[in-house]
């Protein structure tokens, strides 16, 4: 489908600076993939950015809420392609509340208007629902690729629908989530007639899977290229389906522990030496010392193995790494040990990319696992090495100037040290000298991850050294602000900032603000940082979203968690309510919608002009007075001014307004509607009312809820209820000016 | 005031109240916020060795069933540390349930006619020849060369072993390590019991 050229030359600005037609310009700039590249090019001139525009087919967004997908849409009207992360990174600790936000289903329905053809979707840490997936099933018949990374919020049941309906699909790729795994029937919902399949990651599932449904799809799927299986994939299935994909590149084996008959084995055997084509290995759940024998025919190409699910010793890692001479890219377990390494250092010269991965990462009385030594060995003999992800239980500072000495090509460098603060174990210094070797010697280094005793002088180095810095975490280190601040005054093209349990305060924060604008985000928690700093931040960079996530009883004024994204549309109107409210809902009121506020942004409306200027009382609706309420606090005389709008009092608590709408109160023959004084005494909604507006004051304290007091809510009064609008706690302490 | 008073009379309020904590709970229960990191204490073998040398065996069970509530160490765990995936963290913690619980680790002997059974550790034996060879100086006996057709001649012994499917099979046969992820016991059998063995 080809855009209408009428349309086009309307949407060009009419000066026009380029000798060439828009076509040729199009075409040219449709080369360009990276979406940097991209960017830069559309703010060289209005005819290549119109260009820029047509001609995007790929759209990466890092972050869902710093943009709309009506910004998108309209920005670029032919893409086919889109790259979508949603929660900060720290959600895989489990460090961000359920229901946070990044739904990917309004972003659904806006595609599916603007852009039907869409081909591609992938998606990192995004809520994802059954009912999304099966709208994207059905909304998009060219639909190819749906990769899912870090997601949650979904079941079996939508990959169902995706297997179902997409008739052109060539990647399924389920990495990683939160998947609700019911059944493994999705897989048996491909159709028949469906032979397009190319990618095929299921490894993340455990539920049995048709089997035979499975080896029928790979037979007549001649083009698939990757297969990653699940743990409930035995041997004798995979030799079965080795023999009918012997063209695969990429292979994620299941279970390699039952047993075989030695007439199994050699089948087998046999087939693994019929995958000449091989690159990546992964899966190897259970590995068991007498089956990886099996895998070495299909090694001679392989570049990329993962072992970080197979608890190997050393001497079977070695056994199995003298199979490949063209490795680049290890995950392996730590079980491997420092003689694991030294293997890896000895057989392993092309070796780029090393992940360590703890298997016992909270057992801290036993003793095992790598240390620096074994990092030494690798660096000794895999110079090309720049990615490397290392837990390890001690680590000493020469140990890593050296390792970097040896390969300063470190592009991406991310220790775990994974006693929390530990200092050098053998000098008892605190591991700054480390960090400072990294960002001196590393002058390519993107991405970065501290730990271990860490003093300010490691955020001074980085500072002063790490100028091609992008990406920084930073957990149990510094000792005062100025670390936090030399981060963000030093660092030219930091993006990313990540800092968890450190003592970075307001000042800190604050010393950011011209910052944060040229960074996708910056996330602290349990750091010093106040809501009052938060405030501050919010009101002086309204291009910024400042987020707050409290935890269970804390104080009033800490700020547990914050996140501070740059965002082109303003505070986001889906945040999570209070605690307390939303566990009102599960106590079987299933039916009732809670809505969150949108961010606080003080501002000296006074109340009721603004309820007079938008609309004529008897027309007031939830919404807006929502808005005009989160400007200041309540006080009684509000109260009444609100009575006078059409707006009752319910109850009050000693906590809570609970205001409701006039219009939706129902008289019943016993009742009438009734304002209260504050403070006042019981009152009794005899009314049904559909809508609720509960504004907690300052002094709300989750624990009291609406209990306290001579009144409470009598809940049998609410049958109708449909809405209760939250003003989220902490956003209403706002002193008014 | 009154009509308030018959309308709390009447309605079953305490049900109905809307309040903080769930159904049938008095105090507004703390919600389970992020889980935080449970401790995944293994025993270590030195550990376990020691108890089950004492001779407790429901310590031993305790510590090998027990993983999940075993009390926190002394560090306090902390939440979302170290840094790892849930997906992974998962996976991790499944196979060490696996681990533990499965066959192969201490390992119950019966001789015939000894009055009572010993304990070994099999993962402390690296092959056969020192396994058998500890089991002849466990229980002085002798046991004899081990041979594929005829098992185990010149004594009056053979080793055997029950696997995971319930079977008794002659010890030898099966590569080492398969021996070890299978072997839930071991039974040295005498006399004409063992003889017929290599019939």
């Amino acid at each position: 489908m080809g855009p209408n050229p009428k349309m086009r030359k309307e949407f060009f600005d009419s000066t026009r600076s380029s000798p060439f037609p828009d076509e040729v310009l199009e075409r040219v700039l449709s080369l360009l993939k990276s979406h940097k590249d991209r960017s830069a090019v559309s703010l060289v001139c209005k005819d290549w950015y119109n260009a820029e525009s047509w001609s995007r087919a790929h759209v990466f967004i890092g972050n869902c809420y710093s943009v709309s997908p009506e910004i998108v849409a309209r920005r670029f009207p032919r893409v086919k392609s889109v790259t979508l992360k949603g929660k900060p990174r720290f959600s895989d600790f489990n460090l961000v509340p359920e229901n946070w936000g990044a739904d990917v289903h309004p972003w659904l329905v806006v595609f599916a208007a603007k852009y039907p053809f869409l081909e591609e979707l992938r998606l990192k840490r995004m809520a994802v629902s059954d009912e999304s997936l099966e709208f994207l099933a059905i909304n998009f018949p060219n639909f190819k690729v749906l990769s899912l990374l870090s997601c949650d919020g979904f079941s079996t049941d939508g990959l169902a629908a995706i297997a179902t309906h997409c008739k052109n699909l060539t990647q399924l790729d389920i990495q990683e989530n939160g998947i609700d795994d019911k059944s493994g029937s999705w897989l048996s919902c491909f159709p028949e007639n469906f032979t397009s399949l190319e990618v095929l990651n299921f490894a993340n599932l455990n539920t049995d899977v048709n089997f035979d449904a499975l080896e029928r799809l790979v037979s007549r799927c001649k083009s698939l290229k990757v297969l990653k299986a699940s743990k409930s994939i035995s041997l004798e299935h995979l030799q079965r389906l080795l023999v009918c994909a012997p063209q695969l590149i990429e292979l994620g084996t299941g279970s390699l522990m039952p047993e075989l008959t030695a007439c199994q084995y050699a089948q087998l055997e046999n087939a693994f030496s019929q995958l000449k084509n091989l690159s990546t290995l992964s899966g190897l759940w259970e590995a068991s010392a007498p089956y990886l024998p099996l895998l070495y025919p299909a090694c001679t190409n392989l570049t990329f193995l993962n072992l970080s699910y197979a608890f190997l010793q050393s001497h079977e890692l070695e056994s199995l790494l003298c199979q490949c001479p063209h490795l680049r890219r290890l995950w392996v377990l730590d079980t491997v040990g420092d003689k694991g390494l030294e293997a890896v250092g000895s057989n392993c010269p092309l070796l780029e990319e090393l992940r360590v991965f703890p298997a016992d990462p909270f057992d801290e009385e036993v003793v095992h696992g790598v240390t620096e030594a074994g990092f030494l060995a690798v660096s000794y003999g895999c110079r090309r090495l720049h990615y490397v992800l290392y837990f390890c239980r001690q680590m000493t500072n020469a140990a890593v100037a050296t390792i970097v000495q040896n390969c300063p090509d470190f592009t991406h460098f991310r220790l775990c040290i994974m006693n929390p603060g530990q200092p050098d174990y053998l000098t008892n210094e605190p591991m700054d000298e480390a960090f400072g070797a990294v960002v001196r010697t590393c002058t390519k280094l993107q991405r970065l991850s501290v730990s271990g005793l860490l003093t300010d002088l490691t955020f001074e180095y980085i500072g002063q050294y790490a100028k091609n810095l992008e990406t920084l975490s930073v957990a149990f280190a510094g000792s005062s602000d100025r670390g936090m601040q030399c981060m963000l005054e030093g660092c030219p093209k930091l993006r990313k900032l990540e800092i968890r349990d450190c003592p970075f305060g307001n000042a800190a924060l604050l010393s950011g603000l011209e910052k944060y604008e040229s960074m996708r985000s910056l996330w602290m928690s349990a750091c010093n940082v106040t809501m009052n700093g938060c405030r501050l931040l919010a009101r002086e960079m309204p291009r910024l979203n400042v987020e707050v996530m409290k935890d269970d009883g804390s104080d009033d004024s800490q700020a547990d968690k914050v996140y501070v994204y740059r965002s082109v549309v303003g505070p986001r109107r889906d945040a999570p309510p209070c605690k307390w409210m939303k566990q009102a809902a599960v106590m079987g009121h299933q039916r009732i919608k809670i809505h969150p506020t949108m961010n606080c942004h003080p501002g000296p409306m006074h109340p009721v002009k603004v309820l007079q200027k938008q609309e004529a009382p008897g027309h007031l609706t939830c919404s807006n007075l929502l808005s005009s309420i989160i400007r200041f606090p309540i006080s009684s005389s509000y109260v009444h001014e609100l009575a006078n709008n059409g707006v009752c009092l319910l109850t009050c608590l000693n906590d809570a307004y609970i205001l409701g709408m006039a219009k939706d109160l129902k008289r019943e023959s016993s009742g009438a509607i009734q304002t209260c004084e504050h403070g006042g005494g019981p009152v009794v909604p005899v009314l049904s009312p559909t809508r609720l507006l509960v504004v907690p004051t300052m002094k709300f304290k989750p624990e009291i809820g609406l209990r306290s007091g001579r009144t409470g809510l009598r809940w049998a009064g609410f049958s109708k209820l449909r809405n209760i609008f939250v003003v989220n706690a902490w956003e209403h302490c706002v002193s008014r000016t | 005031m009154e009509r308030s008073m018959a309308y709390e009379r009447d309605l079953n309020l305490k049900a109905t109240e809307l309040r903080l904590g769930l159904p049938g709970s008095d105090e507004p229960e703390k919600p389970s916020t992020t889980p935080s990191v449970r401790s995944n204490k293994r025993a270590s073998p030195e550990i376990s060795e020691e108890s089950r040398s004492k001779g407790s065996s429901c310590v031993s069970s305790k510590v090998e069933s027990g993983e999940r509530d075993s009390a926190p160490p002394a560090k306090e765990q902390v939440v979302g540390w170290p840094p790892i995936r849930s997906y992974r963290k998962n996976c991790l913690r499944a196979k060490k349930n696996d681990q533990v619980d499965g066959a192969g680790m201490y390992v119950k002997v019966s001789v015939d006619g000894a009055p009572y059974l010993r304990k070994i550790d099999l993962k402390v034996y690296k092959s056969y020849p020192e396994l058998l060879e500890t089991l002849e100086n466990m229980f002085k006996l002798t046991i004899g060369e081990y041979s594929e057709k005829e098992g185990y001649n010149g004594s009056d012994f053979a080793p055997t072993y029950e696997d995971k499917d319930g079977d008794w099979m002659l010890v030898g046969d099966v590569p080492w390590d398969m021996f070890i992820s299978s072997c839930k016991r071991l039974r040295i059998m005498k006399g004409s019991e063992a003889r017929g063995l290599s019939c």
